[in-house]
């Protein structure tokens, strides 16, 4: 037993998903951020969504950097294996793991500091390779762990807790993504739970790399007055484009939408997202589109939101090796050993 | 001055008869299947196939032969050597000295021309006139107008560089007496389904040959067919290398180029290709990824272990540095990794294409705190195969990396040695790892716990049960069961369990090859990996001149307890080594306590590989002198 058991009384009237598993199911240990900490938000969107999704959580492997965001692998799925790594590194060693095993569901969680800092090399590899995972980034503009540095992510201008200004332009992972090769990218607030767990769920469902970048504040560090990563500052300027509804599999859409404002998009596994446009000319299916109008609306400070992107006829890592269904990690030395006789013509050829 | 030994300007039936017509008579060298042969070419001038020919019909007619490749870091343009030492005797190890300069290179003429012993033959193109001050009296020079009879003969320009080799090689044949219809089979070999290339290749071959047999005849050296290389076959290290990961069950891959470690990861992926798809799917059983940098090569490889795939990398010094913080984290989390070094002369702007084993202390003890790694010490291509295969067992087995210690000497050099090996009923050792079987059984699950009193604690891959053996891998911070924790036993219990499980690792690596003296000897000798070829040479030679020493070869640290026990046992031990600080002595000297003194260091390290001429001189000239001392 590795992880902390919590009571598990299962109250008759917690609900069960389609394997069985309640909510509390994909809890995992009490957290020990800081209160309000808007990384403990997106571990419960975490959670919402896979047990919505019926993930099983023993499917799940949690891979992570170092920093706080990287820390809540910790707080959620505490019955899935999970991997602190080394800082900035997490996408080379889910890379690794994704290729040893492709059955299982690869959750990536990272930070700005992590994945724009000292990681961005690891995190522009990973998109552009297609590996098949769900890569959350929890966007605070600051390092927390280290007690509130500017990261990578911070904005030109913006204010640190101490008053000293950023003077670096900023990385903007998402436009990163984008040109990477990422082929499902989408960017959240972890104030917004409504529009982050369904964009949670359609990651799980996308196959290929697929980005969220979650704005998510740091309380302690970059909650103020002058930051651009603060809860006030994101609500005023929160522009969402779409709102995502997930529908678990082909089924009739029943939702009521006037024409022209919703999008419908089938996924690889039959699931279809529902995107109810929120702006009249967002096409997430454009990813020069998109890229234009991330870039114009970031200028005038705002926060782009919502699914920005979706390539639904993505194909991942594992099809570009070739690899064989089964997971290589079940192979033994009959599957991979090509045997003495084999062996004995090549030595045949060096002579 | 005397006049220099010219022949080739007239046509002579043999050498002996152009230097019987020299006014003095110099002593020219005569050798059967023991000599030097050196080619001097330009770097990319398609010398190199015609080379291994040469090197591959001395062997088909059961003379062993130990090439050598000196090369720059350089595509084209830039000198190139390939020294290959004729030995009926099987001594592989570079011998030093050059009976024979086949000088291909006007850029390096006079360094070649240099480097020929007294007696020794010059082979040069002489089309373009050579001033007899560019030119030795001392040497048998031989001229041959290699590009005057190309540019004759083939109108395309890249036919007559490349015909250049193969004209060369016909004369040389007549020269040293090799079959024609050796080589004539060789190409046939190579040749295969490709008529065309088979016939011109003949042709350029014949074209060489009639030439030196008008013009040039046999000189002092010679090729005889012998029986002496049996049924060992004709490889380099890094190819051997390749192939132990195909045949140990590593299915993921990842590496970043780099000199002169490329070729196990192309290799790997070339034999993947012919030996690893399924036959019915046609879907690869391997996954290869060219990573970013050798951070991410260790990090997929690092994962695809934890997640129980076994996983490799190849790289070089450079790439080793860039990997030590991962190496802490997969020694303290206890991840399995291999990691093939092809060692070379450091740094990054170091000597890329020149060999060394300096990496030792770098790999031994990579990355922070406290850690030690596994290192394995191939001394030739077999054990490349050996080692590599064995190496992803232990990784597997001790849950911790595992450094296959082989260097450019051995990985870029193809190398005479025993045929590989393979047992078919031979499984994979997984190490310890818990089935969800074993969870449902309700055996207790501490990921870190010594259960067995080996230090080897119990894993589990992902995924393997809905509520059972899922853990937390991070660094040092936690209990044996994986639990956060930054309580001081706690960590005393982890870092002290990781010692216990390298004394256990003592007893599963390679153990030392011990090769006792014929009389009772006061001293021993240790030694490892490439220099191995060398040392046996050197051995043969101090014992015919009644120098008698123990010697050990070192395949593995941790050193086995034998190790120590062999150093007790004599008054001194020579330490011989191809680094300048004597890195294995430090390692000696740190981990078995044992004082310096004890253990003479005998270091090469200008880049070329050891020789059996330096270490016999380097022992005998301490050995006599410990001899006086007594006296
Ligand atoms: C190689 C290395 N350098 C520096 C650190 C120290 N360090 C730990 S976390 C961190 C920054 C984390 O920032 P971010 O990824 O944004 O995570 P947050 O804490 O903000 O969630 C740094 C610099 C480290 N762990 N490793
Ligand atoms: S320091 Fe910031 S990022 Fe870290 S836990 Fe506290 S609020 Fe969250
Ligand atoms: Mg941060």
């Amino acid at each position: 037993m590795t992880y902390l058991a919590k009571p598990k009384l299962h109250h008759p009237s917690l609900a069960q998903n389609k394997v069985c598993y309640t909510r509390r199911d994909y809890e995992g240990r009490v957290s020990t951020l800081c209160a309000g900490c808007g990384h403990d938000s997106i571990s419960a969107a975490i959670i919402q969504a896979c047990w919505e999704m019926d993930v099983e959580p023993h499917r799940v492997a949690k891979m992570s950097g170092i920093g706080c965001s990287s820390k809540t692998p910790d707080y959620f799925l505490g019955n899935s294996h999970g991997f602190n790594t080394v800082h900035g590194r997490m996408p080379s060693v889910l890379t690794g793991a994704n290729l040893a095993n492709r059955s299982l569901l690869y959750l990536g969680v990272s930070g700005d500091g992590d994945s724009a800092s000292i990681g961005i090399g690891q995190f522009a590899h990973v998109m552009r390779r297609g590996v098949n995972m769900v890569y959350i980034l929890e966007n605070n503009g600051v390092y927390g762990l280290t007690k509130g540095q500017f990261s990578a992510t911070a904005d030109q201008g913006s204010k640190s807790k101490k008053g000293a200004i950023n003077t670096e332009s900023p990385i903007d992972t998402i436009s990163l993504a984008l040109q990477m090769g990422a082929t499902f990218v989408a960017r959240g607030f972890s104030g917004d739970k409504k529009q982050l767990v369904p964009i949670i769920k359609a990651a799980i469902a996308h196959k290929g790399a697929a980005f969220i970048d979650v704005i998510s504040p740091c309380v302690t560090f970059n909650n103020h007055a002058g930051s651009t990563k603060s809860y006030d500052y994101v609500r005023e300027h929160n522009e969402a484009v779409n709102r995502v509804d997930f529908i678990p599999t082909r089924q009739e859409i029943v939702v009521d939408y006037a024409e022209g404002q919703v999008i419908e998009v089938e996924q690889h596994d039959g699931t279809v997202l529902l995107l109810r446009k929120l702006h009249r000319d967002y096409d997430p299916h454009d990813k020069v589109g998109a890229m234009n109008y991330i870039t114009k609306h970031q200028a005038e400070g705002e926060v782009v939101t919502g699914l920005l992107y979706v390539d639904n006829d993505a194909g991942d890592l594992h099809e570009h090796l070739n690899t064989i269904d089964a997971p290589l990690n079940t192979l033994g030395a009959k599957q991979l050993s090509p045997g003495m006789a084999a062996l004995e013509k090549i030595n045949q050829r060096l002579r | 001055m005397t006049s220099p030994a010219l022949v080739g300007a007239t046509p002579v039936a043999t050498v002996a008869s152009a230097l019987a017509a020299q006014p003095t008579a110099m002593p020219s060298i005569t050798a059967t299947n023991d000599f030097v042969v050196k080619f001097a070419n330009v770097n990319g001038s398609g010398s190199a196939s015609a080379n291994e020919l040469f090197a591959k019909a001395i062997l088909r007619m059961g003379v062993p032969v130990s090439p050598r490749n000196i090369f720059p870091s350089n595509i084209q343009g830039l000198p190139t050597w390939y020294e290959i030492r004729v030995t009926e005797q099987g001594w592989l190890g570079r011998r030093g000295g050059v009976d024979l300069m086949v000088a291909m290179n006007p850029q390096t003429w006079n360094a070649d021309v240099r480097e020929v012993e007294p007696g020794g033959y010059l082979f040069y193109d002489n089309s373009k006139y050579v001033p007899p001050s560019k030119l030795r009296s001392d040497i048998n020079v031989i001229g041959m107008p290699l590009t005057e009879i190309c540019n004759a003969t083939y109108s395309d320009a890249r036919q007559r560089q490349l015909f250049k080799n193969i004209l060369y090689l016909g004369a040389l044949s007549v020269m040293l007496d090799i079959e024609p219809q050796v080589i004539e089979q060789l190409f046939t070999e190579q040749y295969k389904g490709k008529e065309k290339l088979l016939d011109s290749n003949v042709k350029a071959l014949h074209l060489g040959r009639d030439y030196a047999a008008r013009h040039i005849g046999r000189i002092g050296l010679t090729v005889r067919r012998a029986d002496k290389v049996g049924e060992r076959i004709f490889v380099d290290g890094n190819t051997a290398a390749a192939l132990g990961c195909v045949y140990g069950g590593a299915s993921v891959c990842a590496w970043y180029p780099i000199t002169p470690s490329s070729s196990v990861a192309e290799s790997f992926q070339s034999y993947c290709q012919k030996l690893r798809v399924d036959p019915e799917t046609g879907k690869n059983r391997f996954a290869i990824v060219q990573a970013e940098d050798e951070i991410a090569s260790i990090g997929m490889v690092i994962g695809a272990a934890w997640n129980g795939a076994r996983a490799f990398t190849a790289t070089s010094g450079p790439g080793v540095s860039l990997m030590t913080e991962f190496l802490g984290l997969a020694y303290f989390a206890e991840v399995p990794a291999v990691l093939i070094n092809v060692q070379r002369g450091g740094p990054s702007t170091g000597m890329p294409t020149r060999t060394q084993q300096a990496d030792l202390l770098a790999c031994a003890y990579a990355s922070h705190g406290d850690t030690k790694h596994i290192l394995l010490f191939p001394e030739d291509p077999k054990e490349c195969f050996d080692h590599s295969a064995a190496a992803l067992d232990l990784a597997d087995r001790l849950q911790t990396p595992v450094f296959v210690m082989t260097d450019l000497d051995i990985g870029m050099n193809q190398r005479l040695c025993a045929p590989f090996q393979w047992d078919d009923r031979r499984e994979y050792d997984r190490g310890k790892v818990m089935s969800a079987a074993d969870l449902e059984s309700g055996k207790d699950f501490g990921r870190y716990l010594d259960v067995d009193g080996d230090g080897i604690p119990y894993r589990t891959y992902p995924g393997t049960h809905p509520s059972k053996g899922g853990y937390f891998t991070r660094g040092t911070t936690r209990n044996a069961y994986a639990q956060y924790s930054e309580a001081g036993p706690d960590y005393l219990y982890n870092v002290q369990r990781l010692l216990k499980k390298l004394d256990t690792a003592k007893t599963l690596v390679p153990q030392p090859v011990l090769r006792k003296a014929a009389q009772p000897a006061r001293f021993g000798v240790l030694y490892f990996g490439s220099t191995s070829p060398a040392m046996e040479e050197a051995l043969a030679a101090l014992a015919a001149m009644d120098l008698h020493v123990d010697a050990m070869r070192l395949r593995a640290f941790p050193f086995p307890d034998c190790v120590p026990e062999f150093i007790a046992a004599h008054e001194q031990v020579f330490v011989v080594e191809q680094n300048r600080d004597a890195q294995l002595r430090s390692m000696l000297i740190n981990e078995l306590e044992i004082a310096p003194a004890r253990l003479p260091k005998i270091l090469h390290y200008d880049g070329t590989p050891i020789t059996a001429r330096f270490i016999t001189s380097a022992i005998a000239e301490r050995m006599r002198t410990a001899h006086g001392d007594r006296a």
